[in-house]
């Protein structure tokens, strides 16, 4: 037998020198540790109460809304992204810049599907282009970036909406574009400050206009929200 | 980085074939390409000939660059290697062309890029939709009747327009000049991308001009058109000229006449739709307010008889 594996198997020449005979004896006991603890957490989330889960996501969910408020360079946003907030914030938005009124033909306001599909879009480009141009971010890791770094523009269409019910002449106006002007820096700044450490020295400005772009673009369709009269 | 000794032992191999392929040709082994062409007598004799090899051996190396297959990530990432520096070269060198500097030969240099033509696309789109859209409420500000919209809609026409413009003209150019190229062989052609990258360039011009287009003054509006036409008009002119002038003149002519109409083309198209002077929405504007009216009377009347 030993001839065979030593045919068979040039490779291991040497250990057919190894045999193991029958006088040492070999013994004792192989147990694989049954992780019980696995076991357990696996029937504890699908045991838990569907509050539970719902809650635990929400408070991930919350805890990037504090990040992107209070940008300040840590990398919670990019370890655990997810897309629960972007889809969120999104839907806000676009539902808002609807107005709900019957005449939205004459009224030329983008319809709920432009603003998804901008921003939805926008942000798998300006991803694209970072990848592109030799980012080291991931994919879904930018599309969550870009799409909690909404945030700033939502609080101000909800401002924009309370100061639009006292009225539309040049003080509301002011106080809109104020509003605006500060979120979309404040938008800009943030995704800026999570997106540029992952970005070629020399490419970083590259990297940060279609952003900047990007935000303008959904300030503009903010500031421009009008309810009809 | 290939060195001199290697670029001139491949002009060497190009004119050995050259001259492989017409046997009735004198054979001089003479390393300068210019005088084996004189000997064979049936090329021109040309000034322009160094240019014509730089630019076969700068597309062979442009085409030793990229890597992998059009399905991979590398292959798309070839066409975005520059860096800010780069892309402001090429913006400053569409805006300021000077005659005698072609502007594929000078900024892009074998290294089209992506970048540049296709944000300055989307920033053009953004550009003309926000400010016609700004420029009809300006005009109209003084009108009671006049309720503001944001006419969202103008974006996708926009981006329709620029992007075909900018994708399917160079297509376009680049087939034409490729076939010209294949049946006289003085004349250089550009890669595809090196032409979408001129006519992607070439549109920056109009970024600044769309957002001076709000100015309500109808002199200042037609000044600044011409403006922009004459300047994105002549980088295109520079750059495609050399290609063409080696043509039967009038084939020369054309192409010239059609570029350069297609652009103007564009900026007029832009400047009359999405900067409607004050009558022109004054006019559409009554007459939508108009026409549910005189249907209403209408049918008053129908019924009153």
């Amino acid at each position: 037998m030993a001839e065979v594996e030593e045919s068979s198997k040039p490779l291991f020449a040497g250990l057919s020198d190894i045999s193991i005979s029958e006088d040492i004896p070999v013994e004792g006991d192989i147990s694989v540790p049954v992780s019980s603890q696995n076991a357990d957490n696996d029937l504890s989330t699908l045991d838990e109460p569907v509050k539970d889960t719902i809650l635990r996501d929400l408070r991930a969910v919350g805890q990037k809304f504090v990040h992107v408020m209070y940008p300040k360079k840590s990398s919670a946003l990019l370890r655990d992204w997810d897309l629960w907030g972007p889809l969120l914030l999104c839907v806000t938005l676009a539902l808002m810049l609807q107005g709900g009124s019957a005449d939205s033909e004459e009224d030329g306001r983008p319809q709920f599907a432009e603003v998804f599909v901008i921003i939805w879009f926008g942000s798998v480009i300006i991803t694209l282009n970072s990848k592109l141009l030799g980012g080291t971010i991931s994919f879904f890791q930018s599309l969550c970036v870009l799409g909690y770094c909404i945030l700033p523009l939502t609080v101000a269409m909800i401002v924009c909406r309370i100061v639009l019910l006292g009225g539309t002449g040049g003080v509301s106006f002011a106080v809109r574009l104020v509003v605006v002007t500060a979120s979309f820096g404040w938008s800009t700044f943030a995704s800026t400050a999570f997106l540029a450490d992952s970005q070629p020295a020399n490419r970083k400005a590259l990297v940060v206009y279609p952003v900047f772009l990007f935000y303008f673009v959904i300030g503009w369709m903010i500031l421009t929200f009008s309810t009809s009269q | 980085m290939a060195s001199p000794d290697d670029l001139q032992f491949q002009e060497f191999e190009e004119a050995a074939d050259l001259l492989s392929s017409n046997p009735g040709a004198a054979t001089l082994s003479i390393s300068s390409p210019s005088v084996a062409a004189a000997s064979s007598g049936e090329v021109k004799v040309d000034l322009s000939d160094d240019e014509d090899n730089q630019q076969e051996s700068s597309e062979l190396l442009a085409g030793e660059k990229q890597t992998g297959g059009f399905w991979t990530f590398e292959y798309y990432q070839s066409f975005f290697n520059v860096d800010t520096v780069q892309v402001l070269d090429r913006i400053k060198g569409s805006v300021m062309p000077l005659p005698g500097r072609n502007f594929v030969k000078h900024n892009i240099r074998s290294n089209p890029d992506l970048y540049g033509p296709f944000w300055i696309c989307v920033t053009l789109v953004f550009s003309v939709a926000i400010s016609g859209n700004l420029s009809t409420f300006l005009s109209e500000m003084g009108d009671t009747d006049y309720h503001y919209r944001p006419e969202f809609h103008r974006v996708s026409i926009a981006a329709v327009a620029v992007f075909l413009y900018a994708w399917l003209v160079p297509l376009g150019v680049w087939g034409f000049l490729t076939w010209r190229q294949s049946v006289e062989r003085q004349i250089s052609g550009y890669t595809f991308l090196e032409t979408v990258c001129v006519y992607g360039y070439s549109l920056f011009i109009y970024i600044p001009t769309s957002i001076l287009w709000t100015i309500p003054l109808y002199w200042l509006q037609w000044l600044l058109i011409v403006i922009a036409m004459v300047i994105s008009g002549s980088v295109l002119v520079l750059t495609f000229w050399p290609a063409v002038r080696d043509d039967t003149k009038l084939t020369a002519f054309t192409t010239m006449a059609v570029i350069v109409s297609l652009h103007a083309l564009l900026a007029v198209g832009c400047k009359l739709y999405f900067f409607q002077t004050a009558t022109y929405t004054g006019s559409s504007h009554s007459g939508q307010q108009i026409t549910p009216a005189s249907n209403h009377t209408a049918l008053n009347v129908g019924k009153h008889q």
